[in-house]
């Protein structure tokens, strides 16, 4: 069944002008009220992400990056401006989201939260169990299928609510800085495993990092947020071929090009962001 | 104030222990319950001692081996666990009758907005309200009887326990619920997912309150109009002037105390599984 679809899914890739938009944020702000002082978030945003895309945003912090994955995931509403999103297949949830804090639940063994997306939407036992031994071998954490999440460690857990979003198996994928707590070996090792899930599986990702490094990795496109408020600097199409290997990548010249390109204006970015922090604290 | 001298190099040595709580021997937890004995036994030998070298008076204090001979004989005649199981049952049902309706009632005040909105002010008014001053009213309602000694009981248990549980519920952490939501958990996929089992913890904390309250309670109400039950028995022993029969109740009610403590907490393991350490 899925193997049809995947064929007509490669077929379209294959004509990327016409690839069909999974996602389209118009003119996106967002507001919160804080104790009668308005905090602007996002302001006037406005992100197109095609089927099958792997997009990444990267911004200083507190730029309003976790606000626009939120305002997709439709966790939170935006105060102004239009979001548009296709769901294809009524069957297959629309979206999953890894969360930026430890949102692995801490009554629930490693794989019942990993079962956690299945069980909710009833997929039987038998399925749920073989998907979810699936990714306690992808994540490495066979052994600790049966423990509670306090006997993990932090990068454990972040594991833990990788594969759970995974294994719920969405048309979209929203990631928020789902490797940030993991030790570099780890790291490596699933941004190459997410590599190669998503060559297989295609699936449109939006992933949000502050390391330039791993969004030139895993993404056909980066975007690039200015500080608060946040809006959208630049866009970055990332043309290295896939299948991706990780050394491949980085000692590809073009990588440093892209690397120090993206840099240079995410250092401004940080600068203002810094600048901005300092007014704010002076006053 | 101390002079600084020269710098002398100091060496920690920290030596490897094996793995902790593993292998024979006590387990921490088990030693530390060890020590816990040691506290009570020697007080009880420097009582037995200040009783026999007469420095405490033995009619107001008696010691404790008298205590002990003093339980043994009501425990010939039948009479101690007679009391002692009157008064088991119906801390039992004013308990079970009390932590129920006030879990029930947590759980909707904290969950449905609407209903905390009502309920709250109502249950900041009424919580304060010495129970024991209720006592004559429901003892003018129900009677004198196990009707009323319930009530009694189960007031005093409802009210801690629907503060923590409404509380746990609205403590819980609100990623929890950004993750039901996102993984499209109904409401009552919610419930049972997160909602309850987030809000165990205080739930269980509401629990021993209400166990220490219903304890409290069942001396009052089986002291006045009750013929049977440690409380009653402790009074009886008051209006005979039988002091160390008096100390037997106490001893009966620290010990009952201390078993529902330790029942709750056997519990407590039994449904909320990712405490153990
Ligand atoms: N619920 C909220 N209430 C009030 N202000 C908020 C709320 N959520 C976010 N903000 C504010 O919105 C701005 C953007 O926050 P957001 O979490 O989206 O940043 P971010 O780009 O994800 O930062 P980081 O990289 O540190 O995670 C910040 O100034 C933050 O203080
Ligand atoms: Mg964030």
């Amino acid at each position: 069944m899925s193997a049809v679809s995947r064929g007509e899914f490669d077929g379209l890739r294959g004509r990327t002008a016409e690839r069909e938009v999974r996602i389209y944020a118009e003119a996106l702000s967002k507001q919160f009220q804080v104790k009668k002082k308005t905090v602007t978030a996002l302001d006037n945003v406005s992100l197109t992400v095609h089927e099958g895309e792997f997009v990444s945003l990267v911004g200083p912090s507190g730029c309003g990056k976790t606000t626009l994955l939120r305002i997709i995931a439709g966790l939170e509403t935006p105060t102004a401006g239009t979001l548009t999103m296709q769901h294809k297949n009524p069957q297959q949830p629309l979206n999953s989201m890894v969360f930026q804090e430890h949102a692995v639940f801490p009554w629930m063994t490693v794989r019942k939260n990993i079962a956690y997306g299945l069980k909710m939407r009833h997929v039987p036992k038998v399925t749920t169990e073989k998907i979810v031994n699936e990714y306690l071998v992808k994540i490495g954490l066979t052994k600790f299928a049966d423990s509670y999440p306090h006997q993990l460690s932090g990068g454990m857990k972040q594991r833990v609510s990788v594969a759970r979003a995974f294994a719920n198996d969405p048309e979209i994928l929203l990631m928020d800085e789902p490797f940030a707590a993991l030790d570099e070996q780890n790291k490596l090792t699933l941004q190459q495993e997410l590599v190669r899930i998503w060559e297989e599986t295609r699936k449109t990702v939006v992933f949000i990092t502050h390391s330039i490094d791993e969004a030139i990795f895993l993404s056909d496109r980066i975007v690039v947020m200015t500080a608060h408020p946040g809006r959208i600097r630049s866009t970055f199409q990332v043309d290295l071929p896939r299948p991706r290997k990780i050394e491949e990548v980085r000692s590809n010249p073009y990588f440093h090009d892209l690397f120090f390109e993206i840099w240079s204006q995410l250092k401004e970015e940080v600068h203002k962001a810094r600048e901005l922090e300092g007014i704010e604290g002076g006053a | 104030m101390q002079e600084q001298t020269a710098m002398e190099p100091i060496t920690f040595v920290v030596r490897g222990t094996g793995v902790k709580g593993a292998g024979a021997g006590l387990s921490p937890a088990s030693r530390h319950r060890l020590f816990g004995l040691a506290g009570p036994i020697l007080l009880l030998v420097i009582w037995q001692l200040l009783v026999m070298t007469n420095i405490l008076n033995p009619v107001f204090f008696p010691a404790p081996t008298q205590i002990v001979s003093e339980i043994v004989n009501n425990l010939t005649t039948g009479q101690l666990q007679g009391d002692v199981w009157v008064s088991i049952v119906r801390v039992f049902w004013g308990f079970l009758l009390g932590a129920i309706p006030g879990v029930i009632l947590g759980l909707s005040m904290g969950l449905f907005p609407l209903v905390g909105a009502i309920l709250d002010p109502l249950v900041a008014a009424l919580m304060p309200i010495p129970k024991l001053a209720l006592m004559p009213l429901i003892m003018v309602i129900f009677g004198l009887g196990e009707t009323e000694k319930v009530v009694v009981l189960l007031l005093g248990v409802v009210f801690p326990v629907i503060i923590n549980t409404a509380a746990g519920v609205r403590n819980l952490d609100r990623i929890y619920l950004d993750v039901a939501k996102n993984y499209n958990a109904s409401t009552w996929q919610y419930y049972r997912s997160v909602a309850w089992p987030g809000a165990l913890s205080m739930i269980f904390s509401g629990l021993r309150l209400g166990i220490g309250m219903a304890l409290l309670l069942i001396v009052a109400a089986e002291m006045h109009g009750a013929l049977s039950g440690i409380g009653y028995r402790l009074w009886y022993s008051y209006t005979m002037f039988n002091i160390s029969g008096m100390y037997v109740s106490f001893v009966v009610l620290a010990l009952l105390g201390f078993i529902f403590t330790m029942l709750l907490e056997e519990v407590e393991h039994l449904v909320m599984p990712w405490k153990r350490a």
